[in-house]
């Protein structure tokens, strides 16, 4: 390697540092304020794109001046930091007080939402932009032929920096940014308008996603996956640098850049890998990012979330429970083979969805990406059978909680090192990590396309038996993991949950119960995967997109954290209505966004959560 | 043999020296009181011992073994209990099953997949709540319950491994006055028969006073009274920095209801 190939290297990767950090400081800023992980700001960001390669050739028409240029970037960012307004009076300002996960899964909602709406308004079709006027040349660096825009953007970053240090240091607004991202309570208690506070710090967010959207498209063209490509990264930038932390930010975009750009170097194929196993080492050294503070609510008594009173099955519920399950197993005499194999996806998803909640309600883990231990036991299931070993089904249906079972035990060890938000950031970052591991990997997992031919063995070839063979692992396991709530194990795991402080001073040992908790949790959704793998015959990245895992969010949500029957309801519910409205309407996800917005917003219980407490409102009405 | 020695632990954050070679030492059955102003290093102090802190420096000796920069769950096993500031329960629960989550970790079966956590050592935890008089309340949820109550199922949590130590931070913050003194006289009446050792932070003057022992006095990190409450009263540098004329007289007060009381 040569000293020019280094030299242009490092400044490409500043390049792309400096526009990770215009992303980035939006982000971490709006967390700081609103405690919220905003996952719309990747939308934000794709907005700014696109509206800078509808603004900026109109402009351009006039005169191709750099000024007219810019104007336009300008105009782009500030209309992004107006949709901004527009999102946290409609949105955001309903949902500060409600837990983690649904603010999360509600900005998801935005995501999705703004994900139909740009195919509809632009097509599916990449938008390249017009270059800069001015900076259209190439600069002689070492010999090496270098673009001037580039070069610019690593003039963004610094320049910004400095311009958010004056405002947060010479400006009220910026002032009272930095009292609320210490101590939001306390803000709130010296009688500063907080509605004002918020809407301004959605505003400053949204225009810097904007601006680095805009800032993008001489480098990249406008395009509908943006969004969440850019999402990730600016995740893992910000909680590196320290949530809230808007010179933290900073030095992980530095980082991040640099690593990048000589990571693609060394292992081209994993770079990605590469910047997560960072973010997982950062956290472990240090859990709060390079210069974020823990949160200072932290440690006080409240209810927690997700199971509260553990019930025990009276004679009633065995028997509607039973009733259900005889339902299902009736299908395949009953239905036609649609039937069946939508009856087979709803036993399979309940799995899934029902070990999710065994973290999230029980163990108060939030994960958000309970795909990859799905997908990892998809792919074990189809590469044992497809692969050289040409297994049988038999053995890959127990290879695929195995295969599960350890990739959530190697992941599991970092991220029950944290919690809160920081826990389900890296439960992301894995899913990421694996996901990009199976659609890198072509040789092996076929990349995109995937891997077909993933059948059952010959005697469980006929839908209705393999639909039996489905009934036969997923139910028993299903009860099995039910069972484990009522355990001394499970009780222990909502102790933890509950106070942390009092588990640690009856001598439990928190990370290993949680470990323990996130090996079972990961087996469980890797048997739903590997018996999904062979319904479908075949195996793709889908399955461990972070579009299933907010899939599984859903169906737990829509059934009810509280409960531990909700999920299997849930996921029965979402998979009805996915699989009757989704061939109706282009707009699926458009739809899906609405619905997960409308959820959080008027029907946070679940459906069996409100169920029961509509039975317990009888029950104390009833009384005299 | 001395149940707790401290020796010389020394805590910094920053610049700040919140404690600064902090030395002493407890007996069985003894009640010491560690007293001084906000800030003082009281809660640092106690967390050392607690093992929620490590030391920078210094030694904690219980029974001899030095237990400094274990963490909590060791500390516990070692014979250590205690009860907290904000009272730490687990509120999902009702009262008779956070005493059981204590007796499931004591007999090592946190985790058993196959019994009933809700059916394991309930009688036992019974007769724990029925000493700090909670017997009645065992089926409600903890967080329907009043504060002072909840004081009381911490104290029975705590005392479910049979410590020989029993640390509580400013036991009696946030209750009634008349919780206040109920809960001290059953935590003495417990330290008594049980002879266990209660190392306890207090600002509650009347409860230091007709309670410990023993009370050591804290002042930016450093110890600068120790002794009986009689001669921590007298001392004129405990008097001039902390107590005040008013609150040795609050002070006096405290100490002749309980001989009365006592003699009666």
């Amino acid at each position: 390697m040569d000293l020019a190939l280094l030299a242009t290297q490092a400044l490409s990767g500043l390049a792309s540092a400096s526009s990770l950090f215009v992303i980035a400081s939006g982000l971490t800023i709006v967390f700081g304020v609103t405690r919220i992980v905003n996952f719309a700001h990747g939308s934000f960001y794709m907005l700014g794109a696109y509206l800078a390669v509808t603004i900026v050739p109109w402009l351009l028409e006039f005169e191709r001046s750099p000024l007219l240029f810019f104007a336009g970037v300008l105009a782009s960012a500030l209309a992004v930091g107006l949709f901004g307004v527009v999102m946290e009076v409609l949105l955001l300002r309903r949902i500060y007080r409600v837990p983690e996960l649904f603010q999360l899964l509600a900005t998801f909602g935005v995501v999705l939402i703004v994900q139909d709406a740009v195919l509809h308004l632009w097509g599916p079709v990449d938008i390249p932009g017009p270059r800069a006027p001015g900076l259209r040349h190439a600069v002689e660096i070492f010999g090496q032929r270098f673009p001037a825009y580039e070069l610019f953007l690593i003039a963004v970053g610094p320049c910004l920096l400095g311009l958010l240090w004056l405002l947060m240091h010479r400006t009220r607004f910026g002032i009272l940014i930095r009292a609320a991202t210490q101590d939001r309570e306390m803000v709130g208690a010296l009688g500063v308008n907080q509605a004002m506070l918020f809407t301004g710090t959605l505003f400053l967010g949204a225009f810097l996603a904007g601006l680095g959207g805009a800032l993008q498209i001489p480098r990249l063209p406008a395009n509908s996956h943006m969004d969440l490509t850019i999402i990730s990264e600016a995740f893992v930038v910000t909680v590196i640098g320290g949530m809230g932390s808007v010179p933290g930010a900073f030095i992980a975009a530095v980082i991040i850049g640099l690593l990048q750009a000589f990571g693609i170097l060394i292992f081209p194929k994993i770079t990605l890998v590469l910047v997560f196993l960072l973010m997982a080492v950062v956290l472990v050294v240090k859990p709060w990012g390079l210069l974020g503070r823990p949160d200072p609510a932290a440690g006080r008594a409240v209810l927690p979330e997700g199971i509260i009173d553990l019930k025990r099955f009276g004679r009633r519920e065995i028997l509607v429970s039973a009733g259900f399950v005889l339902a299902l197993l009736a299908v395949p005499v009953l239905g036609d083979s649609y039937k069946i194999k939508v009856g087979i996806e709803i036993l399979v998803l309940a799995l899934a969805a029902f070990s999710l909640n065994f973290l999230i309600g029980n163990g108060g883990l939030v994960s958000f990406g309970h795909a990859a231990y799905f997908g990892i036991g998809a792919y074990a299931a189809g590469l044992l059978v497809t692969g050289p070993l040409k297994l049988p089904m038999e053995a890959a249906l127990v290879a695929a909680p195995v295969a599960a079972g350890l990739a959530a035990a190697l992941f599991g060890y970092f991220i029950v090192r944290l919690s809160g938000i920081y826990l389900a950031m890296l439960t992301l970052a894995f899913a990421q990590i694996t996901y990009a591991i199976f659609f890198q990997w072509v040789e092996v997992t076929g990349g995109d396309n995937g891997i077909v031919g993933v059948w059952p063995s010959r005697w469980a070839g006929a839908r209705e038996v393999y639909f039996y063979v489905v009934a036969a692992l997923a139910i028993p396991a299903i009860l099995l993991l039910r069972h484990i709530y009522y355990a001394p194990f499970g009780a222990i795991l909502r102790a933890a949950r509950d106070s942390a402080n009092r588990a640690d001073a009856i001598g439990i040992d928190i990370r290993r119960h949680r470990w323990l908790a996130f090996i079972i949790a990961g087996a469980a959704a890797g048997l739903a995967g590997g018996l999904y793998a062979f319904s479908k015959g075949s195996i793709d990245p889908t399955m461990i997109s972070i579009a299933m895992s907010v899939d599984f969010l859903v169906m737990v949500l829509l059934g009810g954290i509280q409960t531990v029957t909700g999920p299997l309801v849930g996921a029965a519910a979402f998979h009805s209505v996915k699989d009757f409205f989704m061939p109706l309407t282009d707009f699926w996800r458009f739809f899906l966004g609405l619905t997960i917005i409308g959820m959080v917003l008027v029907f946070p219980r679940g459906i069996v959560g409100t169920l029961e407490a509509w039975r317990s409102r009888r029950r104390t009405e009833g009384r005299p | 043999m001395t149940l707790l020695e401290v020796k010389g632990i020394t805590k910094r954050f920053g610049g700040v020296l919140a404690a600064d070679s902090v030395t002493f030492s407890l007996e069985s059955g003894e009640m010491l009181a560690i007293i001084g102003p906000n800030g003082a290093g009281k809660s640092t102090t106690f967390n050392m011992v607690g093992g929620q802190l490590r030391p920078d420096s210094g030694q904690v000796l219980l029974g001899g073994e030095d237990i400094a920069g274990e963490p909590p769950r060791v500390i516990w096993r070692k014979g250590v209990g205690r009860t907290f500031q904000i009272a730490q329960t687990f509120m999902s629960m009702n009262v008779v099953e956070n005493v059981q989550m204590a007796l499931i970790s004591l007999r090592g079966q946190t985790r058993s997949l196959f019994s009933r956590a809700s059916a394991l050592h309930r009688d036992e935890a019974l007769a724990l709540l029925d000493s700090v008089g909670m017997a009645d309340l065992a089926g409600r949820p903890v967080s329907e319950l009043a504060y002072g109550d909840v004081k009381r199922v911490e104290l029975a949590i705590a005392l479910a491994s049979k410590p020989r130590l029993l640390l509580m931070d400013e036991p009696t913050a946030g209750m009634a006055p008349k919780e206040r003194a109920a809960l001290m006289q059953l935590t003495a009446d417990v330290a008594r028969r049980e002879q266990i050792g209660v190392l306890f932070t207090e600002h509650d003057m009347d409860a230091v006073f007709a309670h410990a022992n023993r009370i050591l006095v804290l002042v930016r990190g450093r110890i600068i009274a120790a002794g009986t409450p009689e001669a921590v009263r007298a001392n004129p540098d405990v008097k001039r920095v902390y107590l005040g004329e008013s609150g040795v007289k609050a002070a006096l007060a405290a100490r002749r209801q309980k001989h009365e009381a006592g003699l009666a």
